[in-house]
């Protein structure tokens, strides 16, 4: 297929349009000099992303994206920058000594990735097939009946698997007054 | 690949355009309205006239008038905002405003609603929490202590009380089987008796958490004028202002006829069939009685303490809507 062929569709306008934004807003997430503009960029690229998940008929992922990712994970960034510190204007201590690794890091992760996608295409039965209607919202029964018969375990293991992670963050961050201690800052 | 198909039509494009005018049309529509009833009722629960001389009778002008007067209104951004989140908040706030009126069914046809989707019910709680970004925004941007503080307030009450507006649907959506918002009431036409019969728990959980998501009294401590002055909307005027206000009472109707469609039967009434014109009087009239409550709820009751509201989101109401969403689907499984 070549680039005009590809233009040619439709949906590729409607992925372009989604997809350029996305990748502004992603690098304004970690070049911004202001820790909450950085969260609002995520929000961005969370909701473009969410449009790219409607592109693919997936409309309930989409949703869910937007009703936890951007109703409840970035209200509690945002909720967490502001309750602590969150000054207006330019800050100067955001950026971080290893960015260059960082960056040297992400794009290893994105070649691996493309190399994996070319690599696996028209191995894996279906790759190279025709994709969904767009704007036919995959029939959320079947979504639903997948979840609960075929992939509830895998779901219940990944459950389990944040569980801990989350009493293990609380372990980690919560530093245990010695009595002492304790009686001091009740003092205060 | 499929190309996307619908979109290269001008019936398309055409189709979209009048469904955005519609919803665009709708948000100021129904703020006037509201607004004036709130106004009147109000002023009559607490033995005044209210609003009066404009428009000639009953002050029916009164919120024309007042809408000519914001938007006459110099901008004021304060000096040290941070001017583009500032700018673009209430818009935020609107977009979650606007896009809660698409899945609202008033007929059964399929030009009843602007779209049904499978996910209906689902797309509305999503789409509803897009406005809790703007109030943040909004608090933050200001540059002001009472705006942030009531940004603060306004996310943890919504985070708490989204929990259990979810909730509060899912019995619903297990009884009637689907996500669909036309599904659900088809549900009740069909078996002929509201969802507010088996799911009164749901409804008053629903009711609850949607006054708690509206910051409306008993819980406008984002907004509390005695502590914060106006709260995250203090430093707002003009225009910027007349979108919160309107974004209000336009999530007053929404949510009122969110829970008409799950919990009233939407646009069912027994003896009326549905597919007449009385349909959408009948949502209307249902709605009414809805937002007359939060109306009167609000000129009653005193507002609550900020441990209160949380206690009240977390160890009653999220418990509660938990235990109804298992007895639900253990009903729905042995009856």
């Amino acid at each position: 297929m070549t680039f005009s062929d590809w233009l040619a569709e439709p949906v590729n306008w409607a992925f372009l349009a989604l997809a350029l934004p996305m990748t502004v807003a992603a690098v304004r997430v970690v070049t911004s000099r202001n820790v909450v503009h950085a969260a609002l960029f995520l929000v961005l690229t969370l909701a473009a992303s969410a449009g790219l998940f409607i592109l693919l008929s997936a409309e309930f992922v989409a949703w869910v994206l937007v009703l936890v990712y951007i109703g409840a994970v970035i209200v509690l960034f945002l909720f967490g920058i502001m309750i602590t510190r969150a000054p207006i204007g330019r800050e100067t201590d955001l950026s971080h000594a290893g960015r260059w690794p960082a960056a040297l890091a992400s794009l290893a992760v994105l070649a691996l990735t493309l190399w994996l996608i070319t690599a696996v295409s028209g191995q894996v039965e279906g790759f190279d097939g025709p994709l969904p209607a767009v704007g036919v919202a995959t029939d959320s029964a079947i979504l639903g009946e997948g979840f609960i018969m075929r992939y509830l375990i895998p779901f219940e293991a990944v459950g389990f698997i944040l569980l801990a992670a989350l009493i293990g963050g609380i372990t980690l961050a919560r530093k245990d007054l010695t009595p002492a201690e304790e009686e001091e800052a009740e003092r205060v | 690949m499929t190309g996307l198909v619908p979109m290269t039509g001008l019936v398309f494009w055409a189709e979209l355009g009048i469904k955005m005018a519609v919803a665009a049309a709708a948000v100021p529509a129904i703020g006037m309205v509201i607004g004036y009833a709130e106004m009147k009722l109000s002023a009559h629960m607490q033995s005044r006239v209210g609003p009066y001389f404009a428009g000639g009778r009953y002050g029916w002008a009164q919120l024309i008038a007042d809408g000519v007067k914001f938007i006459q209104k110099e901008d004021i951004i304060p000096a040290e905002a941070d001017r583009p989140v500032f700018k673009w908040a209430p818009a935020l706030v609107m977009l979650g405003t606007m896009a809660l009126l698409v899945v609202i069914p008033l007929h059964p046809s399929r030009y009843g609603m602007v779209r049904d989707l499978d996910v209906g019910i689902f797309y509305a709680l999503a789409v509803s929490s897009v406005s809790t970004i703007g109030v943040l925004m909004a608090g933050w941007s200001s540059a002001n202590k009472y705006s942030m503080i009531g940004g603060l307030r306004a996310a943890g009450q919504l985070i708490a009380y989204e929990l259990p507006l979810v909730l509060a649907t899912v019995g619903v959506v297990i009884q009637a089987g689907t996500m669909s918002m036309q599904g659900i009431v088809q549900a009740q036409v069909a078996q002929s008796w509201p969802f507010m019969l088996t799911q009164f728990v749901g409804l008053a959980i629903f009711m609850t958490a949607a006054l708690a998501e509206l910051t409306r009294l008993p819980f406008d401590m984002p907004i509390a004028e005695s502590e914060l002055v106006m709260g995250y909307v203090t430093e707002y005027s003009g225009f910027r202002f007349l979108f919160f206000f309107l974004a209000e009472f336009a999530n007053m109707f929404s949510m009122s006829a969110i829970a008409v469609t799950l919990f009233l039967g939407g646009y069912g009434f027994w003896g009326i069939p549905t597919d007449t014109l009385l349909s959408p009087l009948i949502v209307f009239a249902k709605v009414g009685i809805l937002v007359f409550i939060m109306i009167w709820l609000r000129w009653t009751l005193p507002r609550f303490r900020e441990d209160q509201l949380q206690t009240l989101a977390w160890k009653w109401l999220i418990p509660i809507s938990i235990v109804n969403i298992i007895v639900t689907a253990v009903l729905k499984v042995v009856v």
